[in-house]
C-alpha cells in the first residue's frame, strides 16, 4: 500500500467512527445497525469470552464437547446472570446494591424451609415466594436509598449484614439438605429443554424481558436519565424517586429468584449461601460495559460479563493457570473494563469537542 | 392593564422566598397574558430566576400567590408544573449526556406504539421535524454529549416545543446565541405567540427585549418594580429602574497604584473549554474577568490555579514559570483561588472560623505534627480582625453565619498564606445586596495594599464599578481588553456576545 493510500484508510476508518458519533442518521439503517453492534461493547466481550472457550476446548476438548460440561458452560452462570442483571440495571442509575449476596442466602435458606415446613408446597409458590421475599428486601433497600438520600453503596452495605444477621440467626447451624427437597425441585437443577439447562431458560427469559425494559420502554429509558444525570431528570420532571425505588426492588427480586435457583441448582443451603457473590455481580455488570456512574451500558453486556466471569473461573484451571492468578485475572479484567471504559469515554466526548471546534 | 384576553395566563402576586439567611425574592408580581412575549429584566441577582424557579416547581415559594389561567397553583415538583404545560428553558441547559438528543426531548413522553413499546422511528422523525422547524443541522441519533451551549440551548427549546406549553419561559436562552441563531429563536418563539401561548423571555440584551417582546416588569433586589409597554417605554427608563441608585455608592473603589506584573498568561488552551487566552495582573490591579454564564470564565481561572488541565500556553507568577495541574505549587507562588461556590470547594462550613482560617497555613503552625485550637486560634484572630467577621467567637461554625461573612471568612483563609495574587469568581454571589458593598470595600483595600486581583463576575454592575481593567471572555475566547474609562455596559455586552462579528 502506498503512503496516501494508507492515509485514505485511516481517514475512512476515522470517519466510520466519527459518523457512528455525529451523524449517523446519514448512513443507511442497516449499516448503522452493524456499525453499532460491531462497535458495542457487548460484541468485544462476547469475543474475549469465546476466545476463552476456544482456548480451553483446545486444551481439553471435554470443556465444551461433553453433554456435561455443556450443561455446566449455560448452566453455573445462570445465578450471577440473575444477579447481574438487576444489579446492572441500579448501577445504570447511578446506586450499586451491595445487598444480594445477603439475599440470595436468605430465599435460598427459605426455600428450603419452606419445602421443610409445607410439605407438597407447588414448586411454582415457592419460586414466586422467593420473588416476592427479595422484592420486599429490595424495596426496604430502595427506601431507605431514595427517601433517606444516603449513598447507595452505605445502605446496601448495611443491609448486606442486616440479610445475612437474619439468615444467620434463622439457620443457625441447620442446614437445607437435598433430602429435604422434592425431587420434582431439585430435578429443575439438571433438566433440559432442547439441550438447554431449566434453571438457564428462567435467567434468560428474565433477561430478556428487563433488557426489553430497558430499551423499548418509557420507564426503562428514564433510569438511564437518571443515571446520566440525576439533577437534570428532577429538573426533567422524571419520577426519580419511584423509578430508583423500582430498580431496587428489580435488583431485590432478581436476588431472590437466583436464592431459589441457588436451592435447586445445590440441593444444599447453609446460612452462608451466596456470601461474596454481590461483588461478583459488581463486577461482572463492570467487565460487560455498563459504565459505574450510570447513565449507559445494557444488561446484555452484563449478562455476557456474568458468563464471562463464571467461565474463566471453571477454563483457567483447565488451561493450568494457578490458583492464585486465576484471582488476579479476574481482578485485572475488571480493571481492564475500567480503564477501556475511562479511555473510550474520554476519547468519545474529545472527539465531540473536537468536531464542534472544528464547526 | 395590558392587552389580553381576560384571564393572564400565568399571575403572580407578592411572591417571596428565603435560602436560609438569604432573602432571593422579597416581592416578586408578574402577569403575563396569553398570545404574548412578556419580557423580565433585571441585574444578576435581582430575583428573576428563582421567579422562574418557583412557577416551574423547582422551588416552593414561602407566601404569595401563583395563578396558572386563573387557577391557583401550587407546585410540588417539576412534574406537576410539566403537566399544567409549563415549559422552562434555563439559563444553564439541563440535558442527559449519554443518551441521543432526540431521547432527550421526548424522554417521559415518547411515541409509544403496541403494548406501549417506543416507537423509535417515530420519535427519530418527530425529532427531525422540530430541528427543521428551528432550522437547524443536528443528527436526532447523536448523543447530546459535547454540543455546544448554542446547540443545547435548541435541544431545550425543542423539548418546550414538542412539549405543546402554553406557558414558555426561557431564561437567557440568547446568551449563547450567535446573531443567526437568536433570529431563528425569535422566529419561533413569535409563531408560538401567535398560537396563542404566553411567553417569558428573560434577556439582558435590551436591542432584543424591545424587537421581541409585548411587555416588560422590571425587577430590583428581589422585588417587582414596574410593568410597561414595549412601544411606552425606553432602554433608558428600564436601565434607570433596573438600577435604581447609584452604582458608585454600592462600589467603592479606592484609587490604588498598578505596580509589575503578578501573574502573566500566554497562549491558555484547552480543547472545548477555552483558547489562546493571554492576560496579564499586575499588582495592587483589579482586572475583571467578564462574559456570559458558560463562557469559560471560571474554566481559565480552575487552569491557571492548576485544578484543571490545559493543553498549551503557559502561566507565569513574578516571572517564574509555574507548573501546570499543580494547585500546591501555585500556592506556593503566591495564588490564592476563592472558588465560586464556596459552600462546596472553599469552606468547610461545620468547621469553626478559625480552623477555616487556619486550615491552609496549618504546615506552618503544627508543632511536632500537633495542632491545637490554640494554635489556630492565634493564627486566625488577627486575619478575621481585620476582614471585621461579626463572629462572636472564632470557634463559631461557619455553616452559621450569613453568606457576607462566609464569603469573608473565605478571603481570610486566604490571605493568611500571604499571597501576591487572588482569583475570585463571583465574589458577590448569593449575597445579600447590603453586604455586598463590604465584600468590595474589602477587594478594594486589599488591591490599594498592592495585592493584585482577578475577579471573574457575571453582576456587570460589579465588574464595571470594581475593575481596573475588563477582560470579556466569549466562548473561550478573550474578546476585549477594556481600560476602566473604555468599559461601557455595551462595550462589554457587545464583546461578550459577538464573538463571531469581532474575530471574522
Amino acid at each position: 500500500m502506498s503512503d496516501t493510500q494508507v492515509r485514505k484508510h485511516v481517514a475512512d476508518e476515522h470517519t466510520t467512527a466519527e459518523a457512528l458519533l455525529l451523524e449517523p442518521s446519514r448512513m443507511s439503517p442497516g449499516r448503522r445497525a452493524v456499525n453499532t453492534v460491531l462497535r458495542s461493547r457487548e460484541a468485544s466481550i462476547l469475543l474475549v469470552l469465546l476466545a476463552v472457550i476456544a482456548a480451553a476446548t483446545i486444551k481439553t476438548d471435554t470443556f465444551l464437547f461433553s453433554s456435561n460440561s455443556w450443561r455446566d458452560l449455560l448452566l453455573t452462570p445462570s445465578i450471577l446472570l440473575l444477579l447481574a442483571v438487576g444489579q446492572a440495571v441500579v448501577i445504570i442509575t447511578r446506586n450499586v446494591d451491595l445487598s444480594v449476596g445477603s439475599v440470595l442466602g436468605l430465599t435460598a435458606y427459605l426455600t428450603g424451609r419452606l419445602f421443610i415446613d409445607h410439605p407438597g408446597i407447588p414448586i411454582v409458590a415457592v419460586f414466586a415466594a422467593g420473588l416476592l421475599a427479595g422484592a420486599l428486601l429490595g424495596l426496604v433497600n430502595g427506601a431507605l436509598v431514595a427517601f433517606g438520600k444516603v449513598p447507595a453503596l452505605v445502605i446496601t452495605l448495611g443491609t448486606l449484614y442486616i440479610y445475612r444477621g437474619i439468615v444467620l440467626t434463622w439457620a443457625g447451624s441447620n442446614r437445607v439438605n437435598a433430602g429435604d427437597m422434592p425431587k420434582a425441585f431439585l430435578d429443575l437443577g439438571t433438566r433440559s429443554i432442547l439441550s438447554i439447562p431449566v434453571l438457564t431458560l428462567i435467567a434468560a427469559a428474565f433477561l430478556v424481558v428487563v433488557g426489553y425494559y430497558l430499551h423499548s420502554m418509557r420507564g426503562g429509558r428514564e433510569l438511564y436519565a437518571i443515571g446520566s444525570d440525576p439533577d437534570a431528570a428532577v429538573l426533567y420532571g422524571l419520577p426519580v424517586t419511584r423509578r430508583v425505588l423500582g430498580a431496587f426492588v428489580l435488583s431485590g427480586a432478581l436476588a431472590g429468584l437466583a436464592g431459589v435457583v441457588f436451592a435447586a441448582r445445590y440441593g444444599t443451603v447453609s446460612s452462608g449461601a451466596g456470601t461474596g457473590i454481590e461483588l461478583q455481580a459488581v463486577a461482572a455488570v463492570v467487565i460487560g460495559g455498563v459504565a459505574i456512574f450510570g447513565g449507559s451500558g445494557t444488561v446484555w453486556g452484563a449478562a455476557i460479563g456474568a458468563v464471562l466471569l463464571v467461565t474463566i473461573n471453571r477454563a483457567l484451571p483447565i488451561v493450568g493457570i494457578p490458583d492464585f492468578w486465576q484471582r488476579a485475572v479476574v481482578g485485572a479484567l475488571i480493571l481492564g473494563a475500567i480503564v477501556l471504559d475511562r479511555l473510550l469515554s474520554a476519547r468519545q466526548a474529545r472527539r465531540l469537542v473536537e468536531a464542534r471546534d472544528e464547526s | 392593564m395590558v392587552a389580553g384576553n381576560g384571564v393572564a395566563a400565568l399571575e403572580l402576586r407578592e411572591v417571596t422566598k428565603s435560602f436560609g439567611p438569604v432573602v432571593a425574592l422579597r416581592s416578586g408580581s408578574l402577569t403575563v397574558h396569553a398570545g404574548s412575549i412578556h419580557a423580565l429584566v433585571g441585574e444578576n441577582g435581582a430575583g428573576k430566576s428563582t421567579l422562574v424557579k418557583i412557577v416551574a416547581g423547582v422551588h416552593r415559594r414561602d407566601a404569595g400567590e401563583l395563578r396558572l389561567h386563573g387557577e391557583a397553583a401550587d407546585f410540588h415538583s417539576t412534574a406537576e408544573s410539566k403537566a399544567a404545560g409549563v415549559a422552562v428553558i434555563y439559563q444553564e441547559p439541563t440535558l442527559f449526556p449519554d443518551l441521543s438528543v432526540t431521547e432527550n426531548i421526548f424522554m417521559g413522553r415518547q411515541p409509544v406504539g403496541r403494548a406501549r413499546r417506543i416507537d423509535r422511528a417515530a420519535m427519530y422523525a418527530e425529532a427531525g421535524r422540530l430541528f427543521a422547524r428551528l432550522g437547524v443541522h443536528i443528527d436526532p441519533r447523536r448523543p447530546a454529549l459535547g454540543l455546544s451551549i448554542a446547540d443545547q440551548q435548541i435541544i431545550e427549546i425543542a423539548k418546550a416545543i414538542s412539549l405543546d406549553a402554553s406557558l414558555l419561559i426561557m431564561d437567557e436562552p440568547t446568551a449563547a446565541l450567535s446573531g443567526v441563531e437568536v433570529e431563528r429563536l425569535f422566529a419561533v418563539a413569535r409563531s408560538l405567540r401567535d398560537e396563542g401561548r404566553a411567553l417569558v423571555f428573560i434577556s439582558h440584551r435590551f436591542d432584543e427585549v424591545f424587537s421581541l417582546c409585548d411587555q416588560v416588569t422590571v425587577m430590583r433586589d428581589g422585588a417587582y418594580v414596574s410593568t410597561h409597554r414595549i412601544a411606552e417605554t425606553t432602554p433608558d427608563r428600564i436601565v434607570a429602574e433596573m438600577v435604581g441608585r447609584q452604582v458608585d455608592e454600592l462600589f467603592p473603589k479606592t484609587p490604588a497604584t498598578v505596580g509589575d506584573p503578578v501573574l502573566e498568561v500566554q497562549g491558555l488552551s484547552a480543547a472545548g473549554t477555552f483558547h489562546d487566552v493571554d492576560l496579564t495582573v499586575r499588582a495592587g490591579e483589579i482586572v475583571g474577568l467578564a462574559g456570559l454564564v458558560g463562557a469559560g470564565r471560571s474554566e481559565i481561572a480552575r487552569a491557571i490555579f492548576g485544578v484543571d488541565r490545559y493543553d498549551a500556553g503557559h502561566v507565569r507568577m513574578h516571572g517564574v514559570p509555574v507548573p501546570p495541574h499543580h494547585p500546591r505549587a501555585s500556592i506556593r507562588s503566591g495564588m490564592a483561588f476563592i472558588p465560586e461556590d464556596r459552600r462546596k470547594q472553599g469552606l468547610v462550613t461545620e468547621a469553626s472560623v478559625a480552623r477555616n482560617v487556619a486550615g491552609v497555613i496549618r504546615s506552618g503552625l503544627g508543632r511536632a505534627g500537633l495542632l491545637t485550637a490554640r494554635a489556630e486560634n492565634r493564627a486566625a484572630g488577627p486575619w478575621a480582625a481585620r476582614l471585621a467577621v461579626k463572629t462572636a467567637a472564632l470557634d463559631m461554625d461557619a455553616s452559621t453565619m450569613s453568606g457576607g461573612n462566609q464569603q469573608k471568612v473565605v478571603i481570610a483563609k486566604w490571605l493568611a498564606t500571604d499571597p501576591s495574587l487572588l482569583i475570585i469568581d463571583e465574589p458577590t454571589r448569593g449575597i445579600d445586596v447590603g453586604t455586598k458593598a463590604e465584600v468590595h470595600r474589602l477587594l478594594s483595600e486589599l488591591a490599594g495594599q498592592g495585592l493584585a486581583i482577578l475577579m471573574i463576575s457575571s453582576e456587570l454592575p460589579e465588574v464595571l464599578g470594581m475593575a481596573d481593567r475588563v477582560l470579556v471572555v466569549c466562548e473561550g475566547r478573550i474578546t476585549a481588553d477594556l481600560d476602566r474609562a473604555d468599559a461601557t455596559p455595551e462595550a462589554v455586552m457587545h464583546a461578550a456576545t459577538h464573538q463571531l462579528e469581532t474575530h471574522a
